[in-house]
């Protein structure tokens, strides 16, 4: 019985042979959707901006033409180069904030918490936000920052302060608040995948070997995490690099940040110069990340 | 270590995790409670009376905008992403599991739609749209820019799972005599189909929210959040809170629906 179940199988088998395609042909099928989706709206477009970046424009359309005008009047116009200081500034903090806050929440949940479930439990409790509305996690800030919102009116029915603070909401702080409310879950996922990858014989070894907590951390546990630092730092800093919605609601229009300046210059038609802007924004943040990716390589990490 | 009793490094670092709970919920959680203010109260604390009042405003065209209309293109819109990732991903990962000429290109283009400023995207889509003399759409344009986004975590996830998924499983079919197709059916697919179902959430909850890369590229009809993103600036009643109750309980209704359907699913595997 069974053999003749195996010689059908066999017969199948070579029979289907001769059909059968090369396996680089079959993993190009397979990879042929996701290359033509990336070329047509991610490739297409950015060459597009580029070769938009050189047009001629005036109040209503553009033209074809290869001016260097656009790129002139972005990089050298001040209020660019403090545009995208700023930017960097609000980059800076908020990695700094988002690292900081991010390690030490993925290292309680990878090395304190006991059992695998409840990893698990309060792990999804730190997703879940991420996967709700952004523009709502932000309005939610209003009611709690405002003049009349919760911190004023608790500090003020606390007899410490007699009159609203003004910058809690509208300004850098509430910027920079929002943004690590926003971002950081993007450092703890990465940070947390890394940490339980870690052989926990390590730390044994570290111990035994006569390691006080803050030598293993220093030695042993922070080195391992580097790889996890690194991909939150690229989620982290290209998420910041892009951001407009955030900054123009929470700052109320008293700051900028580089793509609220493209926002804008969209919204005015100018579309050359915008994509002129585009092009910079991009070239600064792939050198970003090509600088990250030195010391990283995401596949090995996934 | 496991009977070890708890260290100060313990209690102090469980206090930082709570704060940062805290951190997390605790605004969505005022801006719940204040969408079932009076009918007079404002944006602010304290509530003025409580009522469904805001609830009902959404219902009314002329107070939000196009809510009803917004919401259904949203969805269709999440779906249709959810679909094309799920199925663009798992093919990607396949594709992943073997070398193939252009492999180690395509998989930073991959990377790089994930580092991708979105408002670059969406001008750029914008624009080609506008060169090629077709009209932008949330169904056309803002398809493919939500794609950009969604695919890179699709395919990011399933290269993990095909890195940890053993090829022991698909010989032991096949040196039962299973053919290709029949070992991908009944051996791959039922292992990964929690994962797959963790790309899915990713790719409708993204493409839900989304809206930097929606921006230039929805044309005529907004989605939900460029409906948002519009009452921010011009709503100054609670209504924009009941909104945002509203989606946000629908956008956990979804993830509580994937995570009890991957939960059964990893039941029935350990069952079976």
């Amino acid at each position: 019985m069974t053999a003749i179940v195996s010689e059908r199988a066999d017969a199948q088998a070579q029979g289907k042979a001769a059909l059968r395609l090369s396996p680089a042909v079959v993993s190009w099928l397979q990879a042929t959707p996701l290359a033509l989706i990336l070329g047509a709206f991610l490739a297409l477009p950015i060459l597009m901006i580029t070769v938009v970046s050189f047009w001629d424009y005036d109040f209503a359309q553009m033209h074809p033409a290869f001016v260097a005008t656009n790129y002139l009047e972005t990089l050298g116009s001040w209020v660019t180069w403090r545009t995208y200081f700023n930017t960097l500034k609000y980059a800076a903090i908020v990695w700094a904030i988002t690292l900081f806050v991010g390690f030490w929440v993925a290292y309680f949940l990878a090395f304190h918490v006991r059992t695998s479930t409840m990893q698990m439990v309060l792990f999804l409790v730190c997703t879940v936000p991420f996967l709700t509305s952004n523009i709502i996690r932000m309005i939610s800030w209003i009611p709690v920052l405002g003049r009349n919102g919760l911190v004023n009116g608790t500090l003020i029915e606390a007899g410490l302060i007699s009159t609203p603070i003004e910058w809690l909401l509208y300004s850098d702080f509430a910027v920079v608040l929002a943004m690590v409310h926003l971002y950081t879950l993007f450092m703890v996922t990465p940070i947390f995948n890394t940490l339980m990858r870690i052989d926990r014989a390590l730390i044994e070894a570290a111990r035994d070997a006569g390691a006080t907590g803050a030598q293993i951390l220093t030695n042993v546990v922070i080195p391992l995490a580097k790889p996890g630092m690194a991909i939150g730092t690229i989620f982290v800093v290209t998420l910041v690099m892009a951001d407009f919605s955030t900054v123009q609601v929470m700052s109320g229009g008293q700051s900028a940040s580089v793509a609220l300046m493209m926002k804008n210059q969209m919204s005015l038609l100018q579309y050359p110069a915008a994509a002129a802007n585009a092009v910079v924004l991009l070239v600064l943040v792939l050198l970003m990340v090509a600088g990250i990716l030195r010391i990283v390589d995401i596949r090995k990490e996934l | 270590m496991n009977r070890e009793a708890r260290t100060r490094e313990f209690y102090v670092l469980a206090i930082f995790f709570a704060l940062f709970v805290v951190f997390l919920y605790g605004p969505l959680s005022a801006i719940v409670i204040l969408s079932f203010q009076g009918p007079n109260g404002g944006l602010t604390f304290p509530l003025n009376g409580v009522s469904l009042h805001w609830f009902g405003n959404l219902f009314e065209k002329q107070a939000v905008g196009d809510f009803g209309g917004s919401f259904r293109r949203s969805m269709t819109l999440g779906i249709m992403v959810m679909a094309v990732t799920v199925l663009v991903s798992l093919l990607a990962g396949l594709a992943f599991r073997r070398r193939f000429l252009g492999a180690t290109p395509l998989f930073y283009l991959a990377v790089a739609s994930l580092v991708v400023p979105s408002i670059i995207i969406s001008l750029g889509i914008g624009v080609l749209f506008q060169q090629l003399g077709l009209d932008p759409a949330w169904y056309s344009s803002a398809f493919g820019a939500h794609l950009t986004w969604t695919l890179p975590f699709g395919v990011l996830i399933m290269l993990a799972v095909f890195n940890r998924f053993s090829p022991a499983y698909e010989e032991a079919a096949r040196d039962l005599g299973a053919s290709s197709w029949q070992t991908f059916a009944h051996v791959v697919l039922p292992m990964i189909a929690p994962s797959l179902i963790g790309v899915g959430l990713f790719g409708f909850t993204l493409s839900y929210d989304e809206f930097a890369r929606t921006l230039m590229t929805a044309g005529t009809f907004n989605t939900l959040p460029l409906e948002i993103y519009g009452m921010t600036t011009n709503v100054t009643t609670p209504v924009l809170y009941a909104l945002g109750t509203v989606t946000t309980v629908f956008s956990l209704a979804v993830i509580g629906g994937a995570l009890g359907a991957i939960a059964m699913l990893n039941r029935s595997r350990a069952r079976g």
